[in-house]
């Protein structure tokens, strides 16, 4: 298969400069808010401050891919002195935590590095940290053409919805509501 | 649908155990924005003047400001009002941190709690769920502890908690509220909740707040961040460090303590050690701080970072901010590693970072100078530091000569007689204030010392720089970027400013320009505390982000609610009005508006006068510091006139 040329977009998270101020969790949740802006709740963000001032934990994480069965992952890290669950790093929006979940309907976040048209100079998260614990990286790499297009937000809501509820139940509700 | 608040505050009955939500009036948010200005509003309306501090009738409302929890950088702060049972006023104070902002999360703009419960509990709000918990296992804990064992116990690390420590629960008139890197400290707020019995507030909030224009709101919240990024990156040159930059003063960044350690008072608010800062004390000091020192940290959706935990070895790590690193220092003549380590147990044990230091200052005075004898202080050690971890253990406690210090330097002094009276030299309506003793008086600062209804210099200062640069040509250029004002008359004031000679203290700035600068620094504040807007990028520190020429356009595109600056400043004059009513009502009157007998060693009896009677002009109040009912008519305070005619309170002064 022939290898094509993309963008791969990531934020580096330079944890020892972070302050806990949920600048990001803040920022993420107004411009991910419909109509943009229009509302604010840090709950909804696609980026969460996992923040133990005493134990001097401050890790940030943004969301990353929807899974449905939590892993086997319980193991604990040990960093400069400090304890750190393994779930503290992991992105994924998983059944075990509330992490990353939409705080009302429990469908799964991720982080869309706030892609839009013009493109942003910048994620927004990375724009409103002025400690500059979030460094946003664009690199250039291979890859397989033919690569499974991306889900949209709502299309990941329907497959977490689907895995929960099973197809024909959501199906069903579906056809329900479009009733008028 | 509400923008900018939530429309509800959360009501809970102590004494009975009840719990409501209840909606609250949209004009109120109008007439008195929010935070400070609908808290007073509700103090008016529930808490007559005969209520005591402790008593089932006194409320303690925790309000989030109007603006709090939404996108506007810095805007964090707690305002807690109740009635202080150390000056028997009403008491506002506040902190900043994460809890307001989680408040409103949970769907609430206030929590108001009366009543009393018998059992010591705590508050559990979930979003719409809240209970009454049962807090006997947190009996005597500290409040950093506290808090810990609660999230512990309800098995969230994102719940915030403000809690207080064992001088709440025993009723020290100074007593704070604390939670994690903050503090609402003044005016004994602590003791009230620990009358009420409750040890914690714990919250967590997962709904949103609205906004009315969206698109507008954030164009305002980007400008206001690429200000603050300038606004770092261009310190204010010719001020002493702490005052260069924004946020409160950066205590936990700098070392370099020369302009506190000279010109602050040590002891009992007594001398002043001018060559006290060298080379090897900066040396000392720098790796004490350092080596304590874990991280800089910041409140909600703020970049600056005012704040640091600080890990002593051999103790619990804690948090502090702001100033408290020296005033146990340098009340107990001491140096800056006896500060954080005092620091540590007064954190925990919910002390006001003023006052109890002088408090203890003040108790040694006393036993120096025969007043108190030995046998008050027994079992304690000889040597400075020792005799302040001693006596911190009895006042929180209470026991012994700690049951007198614990209601302050006033009361104590009272209670104790023999002359103790004099000790107690450096309160304001009661009040312990900053360790400060100057030469020449101070126009501006005599009335913001005099009249401020805080009760505490640094929240009504700010702005208006504290001394004129040397020059003319300094002065010039720095009022050419000086956006902030809300006049060009006040640049002139300024630059017309001489450090000496005719145009200098006391008799510039002129009494009317006194008023006018005063009353603009304290609009701010009025404005700031019932946003919810941390004063430490606002109202305090020099060229801030936020001023009265942007603020209208936030309000209006947070809430909807048209506000110009006129109308802006209308509200803010309202709020102070109804401040200085509620005091007025409890019987405050011109013969407490003054600042401590020996702040400046040159008074001047006449000018003062003439600034009192100008300020009580310019505010709308008679001769005896008491809004007249034309004032109060056109701030649409009609109500306050009423009750003040019934109560034959303009009749009889």
């Amino acid at each position: 298969m022939a290898k094509v040329k993309k963008i791969v977009k990531s934020i580096t998270i330079d944890a020892d400069k972070c302050n806990g101020c949920k600048a990001c969790e803040v920022i993420c949740s107004s411009w991910h808010a419909t109509p943009r802006y229009s509302s604010n709740n840090p709950a909804r963000s696609r980026i969460r401050i996992v923040r133990l001032p005493l134990k001097d934990i401050y890790l940030p994480v943004y969301a990353g891919e929807y899974t449905e069965a939590e892993c086997t992952g319980r193991d604990k890290y040990i960093i400069d002195g400090k304890e750190y669950n393994e779930c503290d790093f992991c992105r994924a929006s998983c059944p075990s935590r509330a992490l990353f979940h939409e705080p009302d309907s429990g469908l799964p976040l991720k982080c869309d590095m706030c892609e839009e048209t013009p493109a942003l100079e910048k994620p927004k998260c990375v724009e409103w940290c002025l400690a500059e614990a979030l460094i946003y990286v664009e690199k250039e790499e291979e890859v397989e053409e033919n690569e499974q297009p991306k889900l949209g937000d709502v299309e990941i809501g329907i497959g977490a919805m689907i895995d929960k509820y099973g197809l024909q139940q959501v199906l069903d509700t579906v056809a329900r509501m479009a009733k008028p | 649908m509400r923008y900018g608040e939530i429309g509800f505050d959360l009501e809970v009955d102590l004494s009975r155990g009840s719990i409501d939500r209840v909606d609250t009036d949209p004009n109120d948010t109008k007439l008195y924005l929010g935070g400070l200005g609908t808290n007073a509003k509700i103090m008016w309306d529930r808490v007559p003047p005969e209520t005591e501090p402790f008593s089932e009738d006194n409320l303690l409302i925790f309000s989030t400001g109007l603006l709090c929890g939404t996108a506007a950088p810095g805007c964090n702060r707690t305002i807690v009002t109740t009635i202080s049972p150390q000056t028997k006023l009403v008491a506002y104070s506040m902190m900043g941190g994460f809890w307001a902002p989680e408040l409103k999360y949970a769907g609430y703009d206030k929590l108001i709690i009366r009543g009393k419960s018998e059992d010591l509990v705590y508050l559990w709000i979930s979003n719409d769920k809240v209970e009454i918990r049962d807090a006997s296992h947190l009996k005597g804990m500290g409040a950093t502890e506290t808090s810990e064992a609660i999230r512990k116990e309800l098995d969230d690390p994102d719940i915030q908690v403000a809690a207080i420590g064992l001088a709440g629960e025993n009723r020290v008139f100074y007593a704070s509220i604390e939670q994690g890197r903050s503090s609402a400290s003044r005016g004994g707020i602590g003791a009230v909740m620990g009358d009420k019995g409750l040890k914690a507030v714990a919250v967590r909030g997962t709904k949103d707040i609205n906004i009315a224009d969206p698109a507008k709101y954030m164009e305002l919240c980007n400008d206001v961040l690429k200000y603050i990024k300038w606004r770092e990156d261009h310190p204010i040159k010719g001020v002493p460090p702490i005052l260069q930059g924004l946020g409160s003063p950066q205590e936990m960044a700098i070392v370099d303590e020369e302009w506190h350690t000279t010109n602050f008072t040590w002891g009992n608010s007594r001398t002043r050690r001018k060559d006290f800062w060298t080379h090897e004390i900066e040396q000392k000091w720098k790796e004490t701080q350092e080596n304590v020192r874990t991280r800089l940290i910041s409140c909600h959706n703020c970049p600056m970072k005012c704040g640091a935990t600080i890990s002593v070895p051999g103790l619990p790590t804690y948090m502090m901010k702001c100033y408290s690193k020296l005033t146990y220092t340098m009340a107990a003549y001491s140096d800056l590693d006896f500060g954080f380590k005092i620091a540590q147990k007064a954190t925990e044990y919910g002390l006001d970072g003023f006052s109890a230091p002088q408090a203890m200052a003040f108790g040694l005075e006393l036993l120096e100078a025969g007043i108190l004898t030995k046998d008050d202080f027994p079992g304690m050690p000889d040597d400075n530091e020792g005799r302040f971890f001693w006596l911190i253990e009895k006042i929180v406690r209470r026991e012994g000569i700690g049951d007198y210090l614990a209601d302050g330097t006033y009361w104590a002094a009272r209670r104790i007689g023999k002359g103790a009276e004099k000790y107690d030299h450096n309160t304001i309506k009661k009040h312990e204030q900053l360790p400060l003793k100057l030469g020449m008086l101070n126009p501006v600062y005599y009335l913001m010392y005099s009249t401020g209804e805080k009760i505490n210099i640094t929240q009504i200062e700010g702005q208006f720089p504290q001394e004129p640069f040397a020059t003319r040509e300094l002065r010039e250029e720095f009022v050419k970027d000086w956006i902030q004002v809300p006049d060009e008359k006040f640049k002139k004031y300024y630059v017309d400013w001489e450090p000496r000679g005719e145009m200098s203290n006391p008799y510039y700035p002129t009494v009317e320009a006194s008023c006018e600068i005063v009353d603009w620094m304290e609009k701010m504040h009025y404005i700031d505390d019932s946003l919810g807007m941390c004063a430490g990028l606002s109202s305090f520190p020099l060229k801030p982000p936020y001023h009265i020429h942007n603020y209208p356009d936030f309000i209006t595109a947070a809430t909807g609610i048209k506000m110009d600056k006129d109308e802006l400043w209308q509200a803010a004059t309202r709020t102070r009005t109804l401040m200085r009513a509620l005091n007025v009502r409890r019987g405050m009157r011109r013969a407490d508006d003054k600042p401590p007998e020996d702040h400046w060693r040159k008074r001047f009896p006449d000018l003062e006068k003439q600034l009192l009677d100008q300020y009580y002009k310019l505010k709308g109040f008679n001769d005896q510091g008491i809004p007249t009912k034309e004032s109060l008519v056109q701030l649409e305070l009609g109500y306050v006139a009423e009750e003040f005619e019934e109560k034959g309170i303009y009749v009889n002064g």
